[in-house]
């Protein structure tokens, strides 16, 4: 592969789209399940602007906040849908339309 | 036509790789059914996995496919199948005057952020990991160890034991209750 000059303008615009684009995600969907694949497209964006500018600095600390970030979404991601199997079991729905018992 | 191919092939990856994760990220809001959003989801990954790996950071590139595209969203669609497709998919607002005023603010968040990125200019004293630098010492993963198990070596062991109790944590929450 030929060495190339990269350019970091690209990567790092798309990952603020991919950011905003998990934020109307979460605003948007109603089943929960959808809601916690959009912070993980939102996580992603967030590692995509830390390895891009770690390459720009040449600088490692940036990977390393990246692999820890990917540690905790892991951990974050199998609670998570533990909780909603707990909350399916209990009142067979994961649509937040239908859990607004504490509004009532 | 191929010489220009070979000598261009890094940019047009890279490029490829932006736009892809851009549209298949809109799939995974705009997909109604769910395991078609999760598959669009893993292909994202997959497009920001190459983007790494052209940055030359290898290690989290493995990792993304690995943990990310491997693990987490083979949890996902797991979830999806238990439960049944038919109880997450009615998932949008029927009222669609919802719709436009987080879409609204979510392109303006976009805007600022474009335009901070292509307005700011950092005046940073670079680091010494320059990409030669780096393979010098013995490459990505030999240099990021390094820093892992010395100066980062107590955010190791915390993240172990996070990861430790998430599982307990997952595990009490997932299971039947005992009569």
């Amino acid at each position: 592969m030929a060495e190339f000059d990269i350019v970091h303008h690209p990567a790092l615009i798309t990952a603020a789209i991919l950011f905003s684009i998990g934020l109307v995600g979460i605003s948007l969907r109603r089943s929960i399940i959808s809601m916690l694949m959009c912070i993980e497209l939102m996580l992603t964006g967030v590692n995509l602007t830390l390895v891009t500018y770690a390459h720009q600095n040449q600088d490692l600390t940036g990977q390393l906040m990246v692999f820890f970030i990917i540690t905790v979404a892991a951990a974050e991601g199998a609670v998570g849908l533990g909780l909603l199997i707990s909350l399916f079991r209990n009142q067979q729905t994961v649509s937040t339309a239908d859990l607004s018992k504490m509004k009532e | 036509m191929i010489d220009f191919i070979q000598n261009q092939l890094p940019t047009i990856l890279y490029i490829t790789f932006c736009v892809f994760s851009v549209l298949f990220g809109l799939g995974v809001i705009f997909l109604k059914n769910p395991v078609s959003a999760a598959f669009s989801l893993i292909l994202v990954f997959l497009n920001v996995a190459g983007i790494f790996a052209l940055q030359h950071a290898f290690f989290i590139a493995a990792v993304q496919v690995l943990v990310y595209a491997g693990a987490i969203m083979v949890l996902f669609i797991f979830v999806i199948m238990l439960l049944s497709v038919e109880h997450v998919e009615k998932d949008w607002p029927k009222k669609q005057a919802y719709l436009p005023i987080p879409i609204a603010l979510s392109v303006a968040l976009a805007g600022v952020f474009i335009y901070a990125i292509l307005n700011t200019n950092f005046h940073i004293t670079k680091g010494p990991y320059s990409v030669e630098r780096i393979e010098e010492l013995g490459g990505n993963i030999t240099v990021l160890s390094q820093h892992m198990f010395s100066l980062y070596a107590v955010p190791f062991l915390a993240v172990g034991m996070l990861l430790s109790i998430a599982v307990v944590g997952a595990v009490v929450l997932a299971k039947r209750k005992v009569e």
